[in-house]
């Protein structure tokens, strides 16, 4: 259940370094297209299979006497065979940008297209289909503006049986969903929520992938919080996304982290999460992130944080709604095995992702911020040495790391006299070097409480040449008041 | 990062929360100019502690290259007929065969042959051209369905259902699956019609006519009245197509006598 399908991205003659330049360029993209709140990516259903003996899928550029004559032969050729060929040949070419603009602005042209997607000959609608998939792949929009005629079918082609046409209409409306407001506007009325809504009960691992795609797709939209979450919340869906986060033997990874990706969406818009606590989110995504800690100890697969992601970030959220305290104590997480698959997931992290550490702490500060229990968890599984070794990877990791510890030491007494003696009081002297004023502060505001509640700890702070690594900070405008009020503490203990 | 081997341990162990150690906060804590309070932090959609693992998501949408169907490559059989009576198709693949299949077998009107790409289409289908008291009713009442699954809406006369989709949900006012009715006597099966490339009609419009039809069967061949039948031999059908919807699949292949009228 935790294999991955391996996709097969390899353009030949293409050595690692060169692979690895690509990566950072594509990653460097997103980014900046992240900033500009532009994150827009397609997934294309491509089939590996080299054709007739054909040597590669090479995207060849067709001019419009040759894209007119491959319609033509689609139509009206005599056998079927024959007339898919043609459709063949015009997919291919519509793997180019060229031929795209070609074809859009060719007159009549997608209105044959749909014509042969709602043919009678299964064959023709599949290799119509597959041209209109290349279409919505396109990066520019009045391409894939230009499938709009082809909507409603496509909706109303979700409602059939044949799977792998399914998959394929759910690809293409996924890509064209994202795509801009223009068509997401049109696919609302046209009833795109309730016709995903019926397809989610597909027992088909294909199709529901697809779904959880075009899903987080809709999801992702900025008008979603008002124009789409909503009717998701009001449908069967919810339930559904649930059901297939389950851990158990039927838990198929690509699924789940479509579903997870898309309740992500839907919990960091902070619509209605009350109702997916009634239907059980927290403990569902609670039991998913031990079965995450369990396979991550076993296969160590470094695909795992895909999942890991959004389930980290809606058990993160949710948690700040269960503690609003309008759901019963059973609904809240509450399972100490939590923390521990939690600290596991982090290692994990720190060898194989460390950009998600952050997320993973935010986890750990909800968790604990409001609980006696966890924090006691922390100390009772010992895990404040593993957290300390984590302040040098970064210094939001830092902040984070020293804010959780605050969690703890806020509880008073009991709680800091496991945190001295102990490890503790070495790493912050260490962050007091560091320059970050963020992470200086988090420090100063945990020394506070340490002394308070452990009054020992002031005392070998000053043996271990505390005051001058508080001096450092004298002059900073942020830090002063507290250094000043550290070092009279200090002083008079 | 080492974890201790206690951590492992719980993990593997059952469901429990900690016995908390006693909270007892002093109002020192946290006071002027100190400003630390315990609190859980949301983060909404769009801020900049997501960028990270926003971008290690879009990359693994843009791993473009996955595989359709789950198996790496169709396996190729002997060919063979589609059983269907009537139907001459011949296939190498047992995908191109399902799609085939739920395309022009699986939900036929058992009346006038056509072909839906749903079950909810060919039951409004049936209600509206096959059904005698339908008319009845609908001279009184608002019977004729909106299309859109989740539309609760019903109409007077299928115009006003088309006008319907084309408002409010942003139909095409040519959906091929919402033909008007032709004039006939509902219960009379329809001649069936020769499939060929003419049925697309010259300018590569769709004619007039019925938007799905089926492959061409022998004169004679008839239904009972009201019944969706499906004629399959249970040697052929993949797994896949045969489970639990009606009874007939299980059958082997038979011939459904009819009435003459």
């Amino acid at each position: 259940m935790w294999l991955r399908r391996q996709g097969c991205l390899r353009p030949a003659g293409c050595g690692v370094e060169e692979l690895r330049r690509r990566r950072r360029e594509r990653e460097a993209a997103l980014r900046k297209a992240r900033r500009e709140q532009q994150l827009i990516s397609k997934r294309l259903l491509r089939d590996d299979a080299p054709e007739e003996g054909e040597g590669g899928c090479v995207a060849v550029i067709l001019g419009q006497a040759e894209i007119q004559q491959f319609l033509q032969l689609a139509q009206r050729g005599t056998e079927e065979k024959e007339r898919g060929r043609a459709l063949v040949s015009l997919r291919r070419g519509l793997q180019h940008p060229e031929t795209q603009q070609t074809f859009i602005w060719l007159e009549g042209s997608m209105r044959t297209l749909v014509g042969l997607l709602t043919s009678n000959q299964a064959l023709l609608q599949l290799e119509a289909a597959r041209c209109l998939h290349e279409l919505s792949h396109s990066e520019q929009s009045a391409v894939a503006e230009a499938c709009l005629p082809a909507t409603s079918y496509l909706l109303t082609y979700l409602s059939g049986h044949s799977s792998d046409f399914i998959e394929l209409c759910l690809y293409t409306l996924g890509n064209l969903i994202v795509e801009s407001e223009a068509v997401r506007r049109q696919l609302l009325p046209q009833g795109i929520v309730p016709a995903l809504a019926a397809c989610v009960q597909s027992p088909h691992v294909t199709v529901l992938e697809a779904l959880g795609y075009a899903l987080s797709q809709l999801l992702q939209a900025k008008e979603a919080p008002e124009k789409i979450i909503p009717s998701v919340l009001g449908s069967t869906l919810p339930q559904h996304m649930l059901q297939l986060l389950q851990p158990g033997p039927k838990l198929n990874f690509g699924v789940a982290v479509e579903f997870a990706w898309c309740l992500h969406y839907i919990t960091c818009s902070q619509v209605n999460n009350a109702l997916l606590i009634t239907h059980g989110a927290l403990s569902t995504l609670g039991l998913l992130l031990l079965d995450l800690a369990g396979a991550v100890q076993r296969t160590e697969d470094a695909g795992l944080e895909l999942l890991a992601c959004p389930v980290l970030r809606c058990l993160s959220n949710l948690l700040t709604e269960a503690a609003v305290g309008a759901v019963g104590e059973q609904m809240q997480l509450r399972d100490e095995r939590v923390v521990a698959a939690l600290f596991i997931l982090l290692q994990f992290f720190l060898q194989k992702q460390p950009s998600l550490l952050p997320e993973g702490l935010w986890l750990l500060n909800n968790l604990t911020a409001n609980s006696p229990s966890f924090c006691t968890s922390l100390l009772s599984l010992d895990l404040i040495e593993p957290l300390l070794q984590l302040l040098p990877v970064s210094n939001v990791v830092s902040v984070l790391v020293l804010t959780v510890l605050c969690n703890v030491a806020e509880k008073g007494p009991a709680y800091c006299q496991h945190l001295w003696p102990g490890p503790l009081l070495c790493s912050l002297l260490g962050t007091l070097a560091f320059s970050d004023t963020e992470v200086v502060g988090q420090s100063l505001e945990l020394l506070q409480l340490l002394f308070l509640y452990r009054p020992e700890a002031a005392q070998a702070f000053l043996q271990q040449s505390g005051l001058q690594a508080l001096e450092r900070h004298e002059k900073e405008a942020q830090l002063q008041d507290r250094v000043h009020a550290l070092q009279q503490t200090a002083l008079h203990s | 990062m080492q974890l201790p081997p206690a951590v492992h341990a719980r993990l593997a162990g059952g469901p429990g929360a900690a016995e908390p150690l006693p909270v007892e906060r002093s109002p020192k804590a946290g006071a002027a100019p100190f400003r630390f309070t315990a609190r859980q932090v949301r983060f909404p959609r769009e801020h900049e502690f997501f960028e990270d693992g926003d971008v290690q998501r879009h990359l693994y949408l843009q791993d473009v290259l996955t595989q359709v169907a789950g198996a790496p490559e169709r396996p190729r059989v002997p060919e063979f007929t589609c059983q269907v009576a009537g139907c001459c198709q011949v296939f190498d693949a047992l995908e191109d065969y399902e799609h085939h299949y739920h395309t022009l077998h699986r939900n036929v009107c058992s009346f006038c042959k056509r072909a839906f790409p749903s079950g909810h289409l060919l039951d409004i289908h049936i209600l509206e051209w096959h059904d005698s008291l339908f008319q009845i009713l609908s001279e009184r009442q608002n019977m004729y369905q909106c299309l859109v699954e989740g539309c609760t809406e019903k109409f007077k006369t299928s115009k006003d259902r088309k006008d319907h989709l084309v408002r409010r949900h942003l139909y095409p006012a040519d959906f091929r699956f919402d033909k008007p009715k032709k004039n006939m006597s509902p219960a009379t099966p329809r001649a069936t019609v020769q499939v060929s490339a003419e049925a697309l009609g010259a300018e590569g419009e769709q004619v007039e006519g019925d938007a799905m039809e089926v492959c061409s069967e022998p004169a004679g061949e008839r239904h009972t009245a009201g019944r969706r039948v499906l004629f399959v031999s249970e040697y052929l059908l993949p797994s896949v197509l045969v489970k639990g919807h009606h009874e007939d699949l299980k059958a082997p292949r038979k011939e459904i006598n009819t009435s003459d009228d």
